[in-house]
């Protein structure tokens, strides 16, 4: 089954920009893939969508073949719940520690401590961030603050990550530990979408992109593929060094 | 499924190592576990929106200050109020109607009437002072044993006290009753004392009315005092209320900490507002009962009773969540993610 489904989708904003256009496309339960764009495109709208922070204006989205235009207003919370999602700037709060900030989605969701404290530290541990659960996640580097952010999305084991440009502030050595890590989500069986601009990054690895330009489908690459540049192979043995 | 095996960067770790799985495995979580949670988070939410409030604590105190005076306001002049009404029960005898009969009527024909009257249905009680008894009574309360020893004659009539049916207290029928009185045979004339207790009945009803008024303001006050400060620690949360949200939390989620943060300070407004109260009371004590006593009038200054404080706390937890709640809804649905 389609974990995400995009059936003839158009959003348009009030004042007549239209963000997405008649966009049609699916992505499988375990399927990863990339979103590319120039900024604008799109891409954002389209992953707010799978969020149910903006709903579309004609056509239909389905997440785990529920129709999102039928998600009531009291819904969304829990639609919310089974799909995690990284951004940016990894919107952590700076007012409590690494490990409060992984619990968030669980406490929520209505853990009792014991489940809660065994589920955040095991996320911490897939991030490789135990070891920093009790400090406040401004002493921490980009690179770790988005892997809490990721933590974070992963915590309450939904079916679907979405990343908005999760690499966007990282530089090349960090964004590949990044990418590597939904890597492994997604090889257990989570289906994975990112949103980005790193081409260099994105040509590197396998998985299918779909890419927008002015809200509409503008070419799709089928997973398998890649590019094998110059600046790619840089980038790997950048990566053997560590 | 993405052939993610297919050529992967040489640092990706195998992912055959032997973690939870992170999808298809959701455990499930039972009822019982969700109410304990949710109860967690109650207790969480409390303590944590307490800490918020006295980590800083300076404003916290200036909110509670203005709360408690808003509270104690009406509070004081609900208790003035009581006090007067418990002063002026004792002078509730006063509303009774002094029949004088005329000078040398017969005891005998006194006692008749006084029968007579009591069979009324407008009146409840009577009691007849006979002149010997005025005179000792008069003599006993004032001293002047002497002058009055040397008077030949008792000067006093004798006097039927009447006291009228209570809820017949409408000017109109106790009119009827004094002229019904003063038809009677050996009455001279009829004292009406009950026109300064109708007065002060006036007053305190219009007293009632100020308590009232004074206490729905300063209630509103209270809100809006409330839902102001709630609204200034909604402003400065809102990257904690987005991510809230999107994460899946529900409207009852992100509203939590604020009602405790409401209910926090009208507990606090409310317990200053007692404090207050009852140093004030505890201060004018002493000078209001002596002061009363020189009226000859046993009083003893009615505090605020056990159930008073708790309506006063209640209320103020009540206006504070109140106040809470009005703020956040009326603001967190224009935070959106």
């Amino acid at each position: 089954m389609a974990n995400v489904l995009f059936d003839h989708v158009s959003k348009s904003y009030p004042g007549g920009h239209n963000a997405l256009t008649d966009l049609s496309f699916e992505i499988a339960q375990g399927e990863m893939a990339f979103l590319t764009g120039h900024s604008g495109a799109g891409k954002s709208t389209l992953l707010k969508l799978i969020m149910l922070m903006e709903k579309a204006s004609q056509g239909q989205v389905l997440v785990d073949g529920v129709n999102l235009a039928r998600v009531s207003q009291r819904q969304i919370p829990f639609h919310r719940r089974r799909v995690g999602v990284v951004f940016q700037n990894h919107q952590l709060l700076f007012d409590r520690s690494v490990f409060e900030n992984v619990a968030l989605p669980l406490r929520i969701s209505g853990y009792t401590s014991r489940d809660l404290e065994r589920r955040v530290r095991a996320a911490l541990d897939k991030v490789g961030l135990l070891n920093k659960e009790k400090q406040n996640p401004i002493e921490l580097s980009g690179g770790e603050q988005q892997r809490i952010g990721i933590a974070r999305a992963v915590v309450n084991k939904p079916s679907l990550i979405l990343a908005d440009e999760p690499t966007g502030n990282l530089d090349p050595k960090l964004s590949a530990e990044i990418m590597n890590l939904f890597e492994q989500f997604n090889d257990v069986g989570v289906s994975v979408l990112i949103a980005s601009h790193d081409l260099p990054l994105i040509n590197r690895l396998p998985h299918r992109v779909i890419g927008l330009n002015e809200g509409r489908l503008a070419g799709e690459r089928p997973a398998g593929e890649r590019k094998s540049t110059a600046s790619d192979d840089a980038n790997r043995g950048q990566d053997n060094g560590q | 499924m993405a052939n993610s095996t297919y050529n992967k960067p040489p640092n990706k770790k195998a992912p055959s190592k032997p973690k939870p799985s992170a999808a298809n495995k959701r455990s499930s979580i039972t009822v019982q576990g969700q109410w304990q949670a949710y109860l967690q988070h109650h207790k969480l939410m409390a303590v944590d929106s307490l800490q918020r409030l006295l980590s800083s604590f300076g404003s916290s105190l200036m909110t509670w200050m203005v709360l408690a005076i808003a509270l104690s306001l009406p509070m004081t002049l609900y208790v003035s109020l009581e006090n007067v009404k418990q002063l002026s029960r004792t002078w509730d005898q006063s509303s009774q109607m002094s029949v004088y009969l005329k000078q040398g009527t017969k005891d005998r024909f006194a006692q008749e009437l006084s029968e007579d009257l009591s069979t009324w249905p407008q009146v409840q009680s009577v009691e007849y002072i006979s002149p010997e008894r005025a005179l000792s009574e008069f003599k006993a309360s004032t001293g002047l044993t002497d002058v009055i020893e040397g008077l030949d004659t008792n000067p006093l009539p004798g006097v039927i006290s009447v006291i009228p049916r209570l809820g017949d207290q409408d000017s109109g029928a106790l009119e009827a009753l004094e002229q019904k009185l003063l038809q009677q045979r050996h009455v001279d004339s009829v004292q009406l004392d009950l026109l300064w207790v109708k007065r002060l009945y006036q007053f305190m009803d219009l007293g009632q009315r100020l308590v009232w008024a004074l206490a729905a303001l300063l209630g509103l006050a209270v809100l809006l005092i409330i839902g102001n400060t709630i609204r200034l620690s909604i402003e400065s949360r809102r990257d904690e209320i987005r991510v809230v949200k999107l994460v899946g939390g529900t409207d009852a989620f992100v509203r939590r900490p604020f009602l405790y943060t409401g209910i926090w300070f009208g507990l606090g407004g409310g317990l200053i507002a007692w404090i207050l109260l009852s140093a004030g009371l505890y201060w004018l004590s002493g000078p209001v009962e002596r002061l009363i006593s020189l009226y000859g009038s046993e009083f003893v200054l009615k505090g605020l009773g056990f159930s008073d404080s708790l309506l006063l706390i209640f209320d103020g937890v009540l206006l504070g969540w109140l106040g809470a709640w009005l703020a956040v809804s009326r603001h967190l649905s224009r935070i959106e993610p």
